[in-house]
This record gives structure tokens, C-alpha cells and sequence, in this order.
């Protein structure tokens, strides 16, 4: 994966960059020194590496513009940095930029329950949006499974998505506004607590703009009454086909599950090796769950459970409390830890129209003989979010190109059948070079001219989403 | 409709308004446009400024003069999956078309698009193209999202009359920038739309209202608020002659909630429950903004948190009537006629969506952004336009 050449007129001018920064943040909040900002090399694409020239981390709004005015003044480029579990390396830095992270900015801002909402510093992680108005039976929909450690800031900006979003959407549904500070220092603000920002839908255009167009600080979110119950089935079948059938067939009944999860069997296997969930010997393995009171649930059930019987399954499981309801959601829940146990892997993530996904896993099956690399497919099949997991080991010389030629060419199938490269991980680096099979030059260019507006000098994550040589008369030109 | 509490007696009914001459003009030397490629090559060999016309049912905006450019012959529903929930169509495809065959396979456009003929007085048939380009939404807004919410892709041509497309047909999309967003709710003011891909959804089963008579509008908000805030799943929110609760789903499931939200509600009044189609056209007619149609003044539509509602509305001039939507969240007020209402006195926005052409001169339709957001949306226009030839001003 090439980068641009860092500039050596920034290189040269290390001291002078910290200098400044320092002058406009406290002493602990400019990171320079080679052993510190190495923590910020990578982000959850570790196959690539490279420290940045050094790392800022401002408390307030008004510390996060003064240090990109001052990168803007001085030609430096900057990535902004949430927790830095992107997968496509969007977070990735170049030698000669600062990476600005948000993690002080975690704030509780403002919760309001009567008019359901939560305003926080971009720094907070997922997670504790939803821990911050847990108490009062509310919750944040977007559940990236890294909620954990992911913040609000790289769920904006890759517009990230979880395993509810079938029913709750995505991020760009659930934000309401943002607080962003431009790269020339310029703070702005967009929608806010009511619905349907003014004006030209800007509020869409940063969500999912992979942290090029401005640093976003804080963030308004929608937050919503937390559902009665929740419960999962469990359906395996003998035929991916047919599981892919199923899917179909549940959607078009008119029930709308919160979730509709697959795996596929070497999924099957290798998490049960590695967490014993106790699912069956199967070919294809579905998830799905609904929510509503009991009895809401009862009758949601038994219609999907109808559907499915139609389809000759392996077996139908049932969860009858919720440690068995644990159980069906372990194995999934552990699938890439499991695969991550037995091999290194990369996770894609195209979307395909959900009723090609069987000749969709024909074809990887056959790419997988191909190329001697095993692949195993978890992902959110209501939506037909792909995430094929291809196995390759990272000491094994020209076996990390290998795996990454066989998932362009996944990719590249995924976009043929009607889908897209990246349903909720992001371009980043990663899928760079891919967009051209997506896009047409002039789609690529009206991109572009995007973040002309928003970032007339290309200082803002500069090498990401859009292929090197297409990007390169913009870089080079604001040099 | 209900009337401002510090307002007036009703205006007597008028005439609905009908648009400005100039937005009807039709030349009909004109050649029809029937494909993208008729309408890039039309406004890339345009001399001067375009009015873009889909069926020109939402006169909405600053007047705009210039040549009409009529897409209602980009017409047909290229694709429609029902398994994928997806629906792919051309911009100039009458809504009508769109939910005849949703409704044929039990589906439905779930944003529940207004449709302003009622308001406005405009005849003709709307079309998907100006659903998408004025971002128009229905009372399930509240519980489902926009418009924008469930557009997937779009094909346009910009003002240099280069097709684009963005997008695409699959419900989860994070491929490069979402210039889907910013082209719904633009007006044409960045590029004329040619095809639009959507996300549908079931229709339930079936559905209930919930009414409580008598509340004010402070109580109105805290009683739709406490339905918005519970977990029995409210799809409509609204007050105006009455406050309106609505739950759709399986049978039982309805007549369980049903159950559940007229405890929550008793202690804000006595409930009243209209199940399946007792409740009628109600809810078109809460949607469509019936009941301020007939009325004299003009028409504005007001986006606050629905807690300052109250403050909103006692803010208006005197007259004013108002319904309020999305459990208190979106105002539609009648005021008379030539009235600022701005600066609101609360955050938020304000669109005059009727007015006389007059008003339309002298007051700005789109609510004023401020300096930095004024010059990103004029880098914007400026990127996708550098003529300025589409729809030019008319979101000011
Ligand atoms: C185990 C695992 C599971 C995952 N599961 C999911 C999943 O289910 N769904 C999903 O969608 N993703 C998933 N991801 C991917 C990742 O967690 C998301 O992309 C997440 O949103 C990244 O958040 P972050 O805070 O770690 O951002 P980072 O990795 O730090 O940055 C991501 C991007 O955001 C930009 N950015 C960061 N902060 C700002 C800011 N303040 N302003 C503007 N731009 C900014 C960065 O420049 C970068 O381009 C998973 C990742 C891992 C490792």
C-alpha cells in the first residue's frame, strides 16, 4: 500500500511544529518523542505502520482549533484520531503529520430524555454514550461490535454501523449535530437538537467523510427508549443458498428483525472449537433477533420460525431464557476472535443486494481454491453487509499481497453484483485504490471538489479515500 | 388545525394561493425530456439559468426565473426487490406509480411522504425527483427517519451537465462521500436528479391512534413526549384539533401497546383509541397539513426540539395557528400574511413554504445560515454549478 512521500520541509521543521503546539496546549497534550508516538503508528489495520511527527491531544474545542491553525499555517498535515480502531487504516499516519487525538474529549455535554437526546465530547467512546443514559432506560443505537473502545469521533466519520442497524440504522441516522473545527481553525456548528439540519444537508455529507473535511469535537445524538426484551433464534441449514432464501423470505413477511446475522461453516467450526456455543454441524448458521414484550416476541417468533420451517432446516433453536439466549449469540460474538485464534486474517466488509449473496459465496468459495487462502463469512445478512474473513499468516513471505490481491478481486465481485467496496469500515487506505472500479473519474472528481470546498490546501487526511494518483495534482498543488 | 393560544379568532377560509405565473410557463417548443442523456445534453448546451421541474406540486423556495427544465419524462421503476427492500426509479416517476407497485408486494415508503397540493394549491403529479429533492418526510419521520434516511443512491446531472452517480442500491453504504445526502434536500440547486435509489419497508399489519382531547400545547408536547419516550414503538406524534398517538405492527402487538400507552397516557387526559381504519384520513390529513390549507396568511414550517415548542409558538404573531408534528418537534404555522417570524426566539430553522410572491422577494424562505456555513454551501454550489444556472437563488 503506498503512502505519499512525507515532505521534508515539515520533517526539517520537527522543533519549530512542537514549539508552537506547545505554546497553545498544556505541556502533557503534545506528544513528540520517538518512543511516545509510536502508540499512535497504526490503527486496527496493523499490517501498516509508520509514527506520525507528533500527536496532539486537546480538552477543548477551542485547543483543537488552535492547533490546526497552526498546522494550516505551516503547511503540516493532519489526521484526526478517535480510538484508532479503524480496519481500513484511516487513522493511518504519514511521517510527517500530527495526528490530532480526541480521547480528551469525552464529555457528557447534555442529556435530555424529554426531547431524546445526548450531546458529548467526540472523544467518548460508543459505549459510554449508551452507559451515560443506561439508568434512565435509554440507550444509542449504532453498536459497532468495537463499542467498546471506538469513539463517537471515528463512528462519525466512518459513518459506522452495528449489529441493530437492520432496525435502527446507521450513524448518520442517529446524529443530529456536530460541533467541527475546519483545518483553517474555523469553528462551526450543524443541526443540533431538533430534526433536519437547515440548509443543504452538510450534517450527511461529514458523517462518513473519514475525518478529511473537518475535526469534528462534539456530538449530538439521538437516543432512544430501550425496547422491552430482545430474543434470538437460532436456524441452521444444510445449503447456504437456501439460508440466503430464508433471509429473503423473513424481510418480505412484513416482520422487521432488529438483526439478521450468518455465518458460514468454517465460522461454524472454528468458533465452536473456540467457544463451545453447542451450534450444529451445519452449512449455514442464521441469527436472528426481535424485540418487543414477551409476547410481542412470542408472535414475531413463531411468523419467522414458520418462514423458516419452509426451508427445510437442520434445526430451529430456541431460546428459552436468557442464558440460552447468551449461548446462541456466544458463538457469534466470538467469531473473530475465534478465527483470529487459529490464523491471521483481514476482514472485508462489501454490501451486496441481499439476493445475490448465494452467487456471491459461490464465487468466493471458488476464489478461496484458487488461491489457497481459507475464508470464512460472518456477517450482517438482513442489509447484505459481507464481512469475509480471509485467513493468510503475516510470517509467511508474500502472503499478506496474496490475501490482499483475493480480497480486491471479493471486492471488485461485490461491486459487480449490484453492491458497494464498504458498508460500514471505510475506505481509508485500504480500499484506496479500489474506488475506481466503484466510481467513474468524474464521480471520483465530484468527491474530490468536496473537500476542496471544506479543505482547500488537502491538509486533512490527505492520502485516504481516494487513489494516490487521483488525489496527487490536489496534494501536490497545495503544497 | 389549533390556534395559537395567544391568537385570534380563525381568518375566514380563502382561496387556496396558485403559484406564480412563471413557475408554469411551459414552452412548448420545448423537445421532452426523456433520458439522462436528453437532460445532460439540455443543460449543458443551456445559455442561462434553468427552473427545474419535476411535477411541479412544491413551489417552495425564492422565485427563480429562468427556462423550465422538465424531467417528468424520465419516467419508470428501473428496479424493485422486494426481498432487498430496495426500489430503484427515475427522478420524473409519479409518486403515485411508486406506491401502487409498493403496495402491491405489501410495502411502503415509510417516510410517508407529504404531498402539497392541499397546501400549496398546485395541481399536477408529484413526482419521486421532488420527493427527494425538497426532502420531503411524513409524520413517521419520527420513528423511521426522512427521506434522506432511506435514500441508498442517486444519478444527476450537475450544472456543467456531467452525470454522476454516488450511492447505490444496497442498504449499507460507505463507499467514498455521501453525496446522496447532500443532494436530497437540495432544491436542484446542485444538480438535476435523473434516478433515485430507495429503501422500503413492510406495511405493518395494522395500526392504531390514540386521542386526547383538550391539552394545551405545553401538555400536548409532554404527553407526546412520554409516548415518544416509552418503548411501545409510536410512529406519529401530533397535535391539532387534538393530540394523536399512532402505533402500527402485528394485530396483537398493536392491541397490547395500544393497552399500555393509554395508561401512560390517562393521567394527561382521557384516551380515546381509534383502531385500524377508524381513524381514516387522519393521518393524511395531519401529513398534508389539511386543516391550515384553506386559511388565509402564510405558511411556515418550523424545525425546534419539541420541548420549546411552547416558547415557538407563543412567539408568533398574533393570529397565528399552528398543528404540530413529530411530537411537538416540527411546527406548521399559518400566520398573517407578510409576518417575519424570525429570528426564532429558540433553536432551530424556519422554511416559509407559502407565501405571496411579494413576501417571497422581501423574506428569505430558507433560514439564514451564518457566515462559515454560508460560504462552505456557496463553495458547494459553486463546485457542482460554477454557472449558477440551476434553480439559481432559490435557496437564497
Ligand atoms: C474488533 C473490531 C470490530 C469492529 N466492528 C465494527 C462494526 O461492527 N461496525 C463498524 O462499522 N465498524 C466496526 N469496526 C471498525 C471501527 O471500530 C469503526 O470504524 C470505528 O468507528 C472507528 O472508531 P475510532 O474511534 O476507533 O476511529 P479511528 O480508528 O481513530 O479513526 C477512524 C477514522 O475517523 C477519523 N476521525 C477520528 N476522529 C475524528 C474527528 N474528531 N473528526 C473527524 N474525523 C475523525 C480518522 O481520521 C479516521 O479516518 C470494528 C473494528 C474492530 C477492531
Amino acid at each position: 500500500m503506498d503512502m505519499p512521500a512525507p515532505s521534508p520541509a515539515v520533517l526539517a521543521r520537527k522543533a519549530q511544529i512542537v514549539e508552537r503546539l506547545q505554546g497553545v496546549l498544556p505541556a502533557t497534550a503534545v506528544i513528540h518523542s520517538e518512543s511516545e508516538v509510536r502508540a499512535y503508528e497504526c490503527d486496527a489495520l496493523t499490517a501498516y505502520k509508520c509514527p506520525p511527527l507528533c500527536a496532539v491531544l486537546p480538552s477543548t474545542t477551542e485547543e483543537v482549533a488552535a492547533a490546526l491553525k497552526i498546522c494550516h499555517d505551516m503547511g503540516v498535515p493532519v489526521v484526526p484520531r478517535g480510538s484508532g480502531t479503524s480496519l481500513a487504516g484511516g487513522a493511518l499516519p504519514t511521517a510527517d503529520c500530527v495526528i490530532l487525538g480526541t480521547a480528551r474529549l469525552n464529555a457528557v455535554i447534555e442529556t435530555n430524555y424529554e426531547d431524546r437526546y445526548i450531546r458529548v465530547g467526540s472523544g467518548r467512546t460508543n459505549l459510554s454514550v449508551t452507559g451515560a443514559v443506561e439508568a434512565m432506560d435509554f440507550f444509542y443505537a449504532p453498536d459497532p461490535s468495537s463499542q467498546l473502545a471506538c469513539a463517537i469521533a471515528g463512528n462519525i466519520a466512518m459513518n459506522s454501523g452495528g449489529a441493530h442497524c437492520l432496525k435502527y440504522g446507521v450513524t448518520t441516522n442517529n446524529l443530529l449535530g456536530v460541533k467541527m473545527v475546519l483545518m483553517d481553525g474555523t469553528v462551526t456548528e450543524i443541526g443540533g437538537a431538533h430534526l433536519d439540519a437547515a440548509g443543504l444537508d452538510l450534517l450527511g455529507l461529514i458523517c462518513g467523510s473519514e475525518g478529511q473535511l473537518g475535526v469534528v469535537t462534539e456530538a449530538t445524538l439521538r437516543i432512544l427508549r430501550k425496547p422491552e426484551g430482545a430474543r434470538p433464534v437460532l436456524m441452521a441449514f444444510n445449503d447456504n443458498e437456501v439460508a440466503g432464501a430464508c433471509v429473503a423470505d423473513i424481510i418480505k413477511a412484513g416482520v422487521l428483525p432488529v438483526a439478521i446475522e450468518f455465518m458460514d461453516r468454517l465460522c461454524i467450526e472454528t468458533t465452536e472449537n473456540y467457544a463451545q456455543a453447542g451450534y450444529p454441524d451445519s452449512e449455514a448458521l442464521l441469527i436472528v433477533e426481535v424485540e418487543g414484550s414477551d409476547a410481542e416476541i412470542d408472535e414475531q417468533l413463531a411468523l419467522i420460525l414458520d418462514i423458516a420451517r419452509r426451508h427445510d432446516p437442520v434445526e430451529l433453536r430456541e431460546a428459552k431464557d436468557a442464558d440460552e439466549a447468551a449461548r446462541i449469540w456466544l458463538g457469534r460474538k466470538s467469531a473473530f476472535g475465534a478465527i483470529g485464534q487459529i490464523s491471521d486474517y483481514m476482514c472485508l466488509d462489501g454490501t451486496i443486494p441481499v439476493s445475490s449473496l448465494p452467487m456471491v459465496l459461490r464465487r468466493i468459495g471458488e476464489l478461496s481454491e484458487e488461491y489457497g487462502l481459507k475464508v470464512g463469512n460472518v456477517f450482517h445478512a438482513g442489509d447484505g453487509n459481507m464481512h469475509p474473513l480471509i485467513c493468510y499468516d503475516a510470517n509467511k513471505p508474500g502472503d499478506l499481497e496474496l490475501c490482499e490481491a483475493m480480497g480486491a478481486e471479493i471486492l471488485k465481485l461485490c461491486v459487480d453484483a449490484g453492491g458497494c467496496l464498504t458498508g460500514e469500515h471505510g475506505v481509508g487506505i485500504e480500499k484506496r485504490d479500489l474506488m475506481t472500479h466503484q466510481f467513474a473519474p468524474q464521480d471520483l472528481e465530484a468527491q474530490m471538489a468536496v473537500k476542496d470546498v471544506f479543505d482547500p490546501l488537502w491538509l486533512l487526511n490527505p492520502a485516504k479515500v481516494f487513489p494516490l494518483d487521483h488525489s496527487e495534482p490536489r496534494r501536490i498543488a497545495a503544497e | 388545525m389549533l390556534r395559537a393560544e395567544q391568537g385570534d379568532a380563525v381568518p375566514p377560509p380563502r382561496k387556496a394561493r396558485r403559484p406564480p405565473e412563471v413557475f408554469l410557463t411551459q414552452r412548448s417548443d420545448k423537445m421532452t425530456l426523456t433520458t439522462e442523456h436528453d437532460v445532460a445534453e439540455a443543460v449543458k448546451h443551456a445559455t442561462g439559468a434553468l427552473r427545474i421541474k419535476g411535477g411541479g406540486t412544491r413551489d417552495i423556495g425564492a422565485l427563480v426565473t429562468g427556462e423550465t427544465l422538465d424531467v417528468s419524462g424520465l419516467r419508470g421503476i428501473s428496479l424493485y426487490e422486494p426481498g432487498a427492500l430496495t426500489l430503484v426509479a427515475q427522478a420524473g416517476t409519479p409518486v403515485a406509480e411508486i406506491e401502487a407497485a409498493l403496495e402491491a408486494e405489501n410495502q411502503r415508503l415509510a417516510f410517508e411522504p407529504m404531498d402539497h397540493r392541499v397546501l400549496l394549491g398546485t395541481d399536477g403529479t408529484p413526482t419521486i425527483g421532488g420527493v427527494v429533492a425538497a426532502n420531503v418526510s411524513g409524520p413517521r419521520r419520527i420513528a423511521v427517519g426522512a427521506c434522506r434516511d432511506h435514500m441508498l443512491g442517486v444519478r444527476f446531472v450537475d450544472g456543467a451537465g456531467t452525470i454522476i452517480k454516488n450511492g447505490g442500491r444496497v442498504m449499507k453504504n460507505v463507499t467514498g462521500y455521501d453525496l446522496v445526502k447532500l443532494l436530497t434536500g437540495s432544491y436542484g440547486t446542485l444538480g438535476v436528479l435523473t434516478e433515485v435509489s430507495l429503501k422500503v419497508l413492510p406495511r405493518p399489519e395494522t395500526g392504531a391512534t390514540l386521542v386526547v382531547h383538550g391539552l394545551d400545547v405545553a401538555a400536548a408536547v409532554s404527553a407526546m413526549s412520554a409516548a415518544l419516550g416509552s418503548p411501545f414503538e409510536v410512529t406519529g406524534a401530533a397535535h391539532a384539533d387534538a393530540t394523536y398517538i399512532r402505533i402500527e405492527g402485528f394485530a396483537a402487538s398493536v392491541s397490547y401497546r395500544t393497552k399500555e400507552l393509554s395508561q401512560l397516557l390517562t393521567k394527561f387526559g382521557e384516551v380515546e383509541v381509534l383502531e385500524g381504519e377508524a381513524a381514516g384520513t387522519l393521518w393524511d390529513d395531519l401529513k398534508n397539513v389539511t386543516g391550515l390549507a384553506s386559511l388565509s396568511g402564510d405558511i411556515w414550517r418550523i424545525s425546534v426540539q419539541p420541548s420549546a415548542a411552547p416558547d415557538m409558538i407563543a412567539a408568533l404573531p398574533e393570529g397565528a395557528n399552528v398543528q404540530l408534528d413529530w411530537g411537538g418537534g416540527l411546527i406548521w404555522a399559518c400566520v398573517p400574511e407578510g409576518s417575519d417570524i424570525r429570528p426564532l426566539p429558540v433553536a432551530g430553522h424556519a422554511t416559509l413554504v407559502r407565501a405571496s410572491e411579494p413576501t417571497r422577494r422581501a423574506v428569505p424562505v430558507f433560514e439564514p445560515q451564518d457566515q462559515v456555513l454560508t460560504t462552505l454551501t456557496r463553495g458547494l454550489r459553486a463546485r457542482f454549478d460554477p454557472r449558477g444556472i440551476l434553480n439559481p437563488g432559490l435557496m437564497g
